[in-house]
C-alpha cells in the first residue's frame, strides 16, 4: 500500500515548487495574449509565390504600419497589428501585393480596445463565479461531513493550483514558442477545471462513504485507504483521455496542437492535484495540525473490513 | 415483461429515433438539416457595432436598438447571406453574424451594413495657379440651404421607394425620388453647378470613397440640367444596382455606429477541419471502445454499445435544437464524452470491488451502480454549475459565442450521459447478468493480465 497521506510533504513540496515556477513565470514573462484580449487586428493572408514571413515583418514599417508577422499551422501569413480601419487594411494589401505579388485574404479579425476589455473581464468572472458555485454545491454535497467546508475549500484550492500551473506554462510557452492566450485556449483552460473538478470529487465522494463506514477511524487512515481505492479508476480514464487526445493531435493536426497541450498538461496535473494534494490538505486542516503539514506520519494500514 | 425490459425498449426507440434523425446527416427532420457549423468552421463574419446612444431620450435606447437591428436585418438581406444572425448584446452592442455567401463579402458591403449615410453627393472644387492649371482637385460635400440651415445632399433624402431600370438603350438606372427637403437642395445644387460634375460617394466623411461604376471609374456624372424632384445613377452594374437600391429603400440608421471589432474566417481555413476532426472522433471513440472491452470485458462492450448510444442521441439533440458546432463546441463535446466514459469507468470499477465481497454478480452490479451514483451526480451537478455560469458570461460579450457553445454543447452532452451512461449501461448489463454469461464471473471483471480461469 502506498503511503499518500504519509508522503504528504514531498507532493506538497513537488506542487509549492510548481505554483512557484508558475508565479514567477507570470509575474516576470506574464502571458502572451492574443488580440481577444489585448485588442489589435489580425489578417491572415496567402501569397501566390513563397513568402517568408521574417520579409514580410521587415517591409511593415516602410509601409506605415508596425507589427509582427508569423506563420499559421497551414503556412499562410498571419500579421498583426494595431487595429486597422478597413481603409488601413486596403492599403496594406495594395503595399502587400506591390511588394510580394498577388494575394488571397484568407481572415480578418479587429478587436476593439473596448471589446478586448471586456472580453478579459469576463474570463475572469466566469472563473471566479464559477469556483464558487462550485465550492457552494460541494459544501452542500458534504453537508453531512462533520467540515463541509473543508471539502469546498480544498477542491478549490486543488482547482487554483491546477490553474495557476497551465496558465505558467503557457506563460513559458509564450516566451520561448510564442504561443498566446485566445478565447480558444480559455475553453480549454475550462475543460482542465471541468475535468479536475470531476477527479476532485470522484476522491472526495470515496472518503465522504468511508469516513462513514468506518466512524472513528483516523482521518488520515481513511484518506489513504480511499485513495488506493480510485486509483485505477483515475489511470483508466486517464489512459482513455489519453487515447482520444492523441488521436487529435495526429489526425487533427497543427490547428488543435495547443488545445491538446493545454489538456493534456491540465488533465494530468488535474489528477495529480486531486489525489496527491487536495486529499492530504483535507486531512491536515482536518486536524489543525498545520505543524505537521510537512511531517511525515504514522505507515498507513489496511482497513480491515469486517465481510458482510 | 419485467421493468427492465420495458426500459430496454424505450432506450431502443430513443436510439431507433436518433438514428432516424441522423441518418443521412442531410436528412430534413422537423425542418433541420445537417449540424449547423460555426463562422469559425464554415467561414463567414463577425461585426460588432457600438451604438451611440448619447442623444437618445432614456427609457427609449431599447427601441432605438430594435430600428438599428431591423435597419441592418434589411441592409444584409440583399447580400445573399443565407442565415443571418443579428442581435443585441450588452447594453449598446450589436452583434452581427453572416455565414460567408457565395463569392464572399466585399468590403464595401461591408462598410456599407453600419453606415449612417450610404450616399454622399459631392462636388469638384479645383484650385488653380497663376497660369490657370490645375494644382489640386478635392471632393467636398455638396452643400445647400434648407429652412436657412446649410445642409450636405445625401441618400438620406430619399424617399424609400428606389428602383433599378433599364433605358431603352440597355443601360442600368438607379431612380430615386427626393423628399420634400432633399427636392430643395438638389434644386439649389443642380442650379449651381450646372455644367460641372456631382460626384457620388460611398459613405460620409473621411471614410467615404467614390462609388465605383462597372467600367471600375468613380460615378461623377455631369449636370445637365436643374432638377428637383427626383434623379438617376447610371453605370452601375445590374447586380450592385439592384443590392444597392434595396439597402436605400431598407431606411437609414437612427444614430451613428462604429465598428469595434470583427472576424473574418475564410470557408477553406474550416473545410477541411471538420474533415479532420470527423475522422479522429471516430478513430478516438473506436481506441476508447477497444480499450474499454479488453480491459472490462463484457461491462465494456456494454460501456461501449452506450457510448455509441449517447454520441447518437447528443447529436441528434445538437441537430434538433439546432446546437451550432464551433471548435470549443466541439472541445465541450469531447469532454461530455470524456465525462460519459468516466461514469462507465466508476461503475466497473466499483463493481469489481464489490465482487471481493458480495456473493453473486447481480448483487455485486446493483451495489456498483448505487455506490458510484454519487460521485457521478456530484460532479455531472458541478460541471453544469460551471456551464451556467459560461453560458451566462459568455452571453454578455461581443465574442463569448466560443465560450457560450462551450457552455452548450458540455451541457447537453453531461444532461445526456446522465441518462445514457447510467441508465443504459444499467439496463444491459442487468439483461446480460440474467444470461449464461453470468456463469463466467471473471468475464465480469477488469483484465489483470491473468489467464482465465
Amino acid at each position: 500500500m502506498i503511503n499518500i497521506v504519509g508522503n504528504r510533504l514531498w507532493f506538497f513540496l513537488i506542487a509549492g515548487i510548481l505554483l512557484v515556477i508558475g508565479i514567477v513565470s507570470l509575474s516576470v514573462f506574464g502571458l502572451k495574449t492574443g488580440i481577444d484580449f489585448a485588442s489589435g487586428s489580425l489578417l491572415t493572408v496567402k501569397f501566390d509565390q513563397a513568402v517568408n514571413p521574417v520579409d514580410v515583418e521587415k517591409e511593415l514599417p516602410g509601409f506605415g504600419f508596425n507589427g509582427s508577422v508569423e506563420n499559421d499551422a497551414h503556412g499562410n501569413i498571419v500579421i498583426r497589428t494595431v487595429e486597422l480601419t478597413t481603409q488601413e487594411k486596403a492599403t496594406l494589401k495594395e503595399d502587400l501585393v506591390t511588394k510580394f505579388g498577388t494575394l488571397t485574404e484568407l481572415g480578418f479579425e479587429s478587436v476593439d480596445p473596448i471589446v478586448a476589455k471586456q472580453t478579459a473581464s469576463a474570463a475572469v468572472i466566469a472563473t471566479s463565479v464559477a469556483s464558487i458555485g462550485i465550492l457552494l454545491y460541494i459544501a452542500f454535497a458534504f453537508r453531512k461531513m462533520p467540515k463541509p467546508f473543508h471539502f469546498g475549500v480544498c477542491a478549490v484550492a486543488g482547482l487554483l493550483l491546477n490553474v495557476v500551473v497551465v496558465l505558467g506554462v503557457f506563460s513559458i510557452l509564450g516566451k520561448v514558442a510564442n504561443w498566446e492566450i485566445d478565447l480558444v485556449l480559455v475553453t480549454g483552460i475550462l475543460t482542465v477545471i471541468g475535468y479536475a473538478v470531476n477527479d476532485t470529487i470522484v476522491v472526495f465522494d470515496r472518503i465522504r462513504e468511508n469516513q462513514k463506514k468506518y466512524p472513528g477511524t483516523d482521518f488520515g487512515m481513511v484518506v489513504n485507504n480511499s485513495l488506493m481505492e480510485v486509483i485505477t479508476r483515475e489511470v483508466a480514464t486517464g489512459l482513455g483521455v489519453l487515447f482520444v487526445l492523441i488521436t487529435l493531435l495526429l489526425f487533427v493536426g497543427p490547428t488543435i496542437k495547443n488545445l491538446v497541450v493545454v489538456l493534456m498538461v491540465g488533465i494530468y496535473f488535474g489528477t495529480f492535484t486531486s489525489v496527491f494534494v487536495a486529499a492530504p490538505l483535507l486531512v491536515v486542516w482536518e486536524k489543525r495540525d498545520w505543524g505537521s503539514l510537512f511531517s511525515r506520519n504514522q505507515k498507513p494500514e489496511k482497513i480491515v473490513e469486517a465481510r458482510s | 415483461m419485467s421493468r427492465n425490459s420495458w426500459v430496454f425498449i424505450v432506450i431502443l426507440v430513443i436510439l431507433a429515433f436518433s438514428l432516424w434523425v441522423l441518418i443521412p446527416i442531410d436528412s430534413d427532420r422537423f425542418g433541420r438539416t445537417g449540424i449547423q457549423y460555426g463562422l469559425d468552421l464554415e467561414g463567414g463574419i463577425r461585426l460588432v457595432y457600438q451604438v451611440d446612444l448619447s442623444t437618445v431620450e432614456k427609457g427609449n435606447e431599447k427601441a432605438v436598438i430594435n430600428d438599428v437591428i431591423a435597419v441592418i436585418a434589411n441592409r444584409v438581406n440583399p447580400l445573399g447571406v443565407t442565415e443571418p444572425n443579428i442581435e443585441q448584446r450588452g447594453a449598446n452592442q450589436i452583434v452581427v453574424e453572416l455565414p460567408m455567401p457565395e463569392g464572399g463579402i466585399t468590403d464595401t458591403q461591408k462598410e456599407r451594413i453600419g453606415r449612417i449615410t450610404l450616399l454622399e453627393f459631392r462636388e469638384l472644387v479645383q484650385t488653380l495657379d497663376e497660369e490657370g492649371n490645375v494644382v489640386e482637385e478635392k471632393w467636398i460635400p455638396a452643400t445647400g440651404t434648407y429652412n436657412g440651415e446649410t445642409k450636405t445632399l445625401t441618400s438620406s433624402y430619399f424617399k424609400s421607394n428606389t428602383e433599378v431600370r433599364m433605358t431603352n438603350l440597355g443601360a442600368i438606372q438607379l431612380y430615386f425620388e427626393w423628399n420634400e427637403e432633399g427636392a430643395v437642395l438638389f434644386k439649389e445644387i443642380t442650379t449651381r453647378l450646372l455644367g460641372q460634375p456631382l460626384g457620388i460617394f460611398d459613405g460620409s466623411g473621411e471614410d467615404a470613397e467614390p462609388l465605383y461604376g462597372e467600367n471600375g471609374r468613380p460615378i461623377a456624372p455631369t449636370v445637365e440640367e436643374v432638377l428637383s424632384t427626383d434623379g438617376v445613377v447610371t453605370g452601375l452594374t445590374r447586380t450592385d444596382a439592384t443590392e444597392l437600391s434595396k439597402q436605400l429603400n431598407a431606411g437609414r440608421l437612427p444614430v451613428p455606429l462604429t465598428l469595434i471589432g470583427e472576424k473574418n474566417v475564410d470557408p477553406s481555413l474550416g473545410a477541411d477541419f471538420i474533415k479532420l476532426s470527423v475522422r479522429a472522433g471516430i478513430i478516438g471513440i473506436a481506441a476508447v471502445m477497444i480499450f474499454l472491452m479488453a480491459y472490462y470485458r463484457v461491462p465494456g462492450v456494454v460501456a461501449s454499445l452506450s457510448l455509441a448510444f449517447y454520441g447518437s442521441l447528443t447529436l441528434a439533440i445538437f441537430k434538433l435544437i439546432p446546437v451550432t458546432m464551433t471548435l470549443p463546441g466541439i472541445g465541450g463535446f469531447v469532454l461530455s464524452m470524456g465525462m460519459a466514459i468516466d461514469a462507465n469507468v466508476l461503475i466497473f470499477e466499483r463493481m469489481k470491488e464489490e465482487l471481493l465481497v458480495k456473493t453473486t454478480l447481480s448483487s455485486a452490479m446493483e451495489s456498483g451502480f448505487s455506490r458510484a451514483w454519487t460521485a457521478i451526480w456530484d460532479s455531472n451537478v458541478t460541471t453544469i454549475i460551471a456551464c451556467v455560469v459560461l453560458y451566462w458570461v459568455g452571453d454578455t460579450v461581443a465574442f463569448g459565442g466560443a465560450v457560450k457553445g462551450f457552455a452548450l454543447t458540455l451541457g447537453i452532452g453531461v444532461l445526456v450521459s446522465m441518462f445514457t451512461a447510467v441508465l443504459a449501461s444499467h439496463t444491459m448489463l442487468r439483461m446480460v447478468v440474467h444470461t449464461g454469461l453470468s456463469k463466467q464471473i471473471t468475464l465480469f471483471k477488469p483484465y489483470t493480465g491473468r489467464k482465465l480461469a
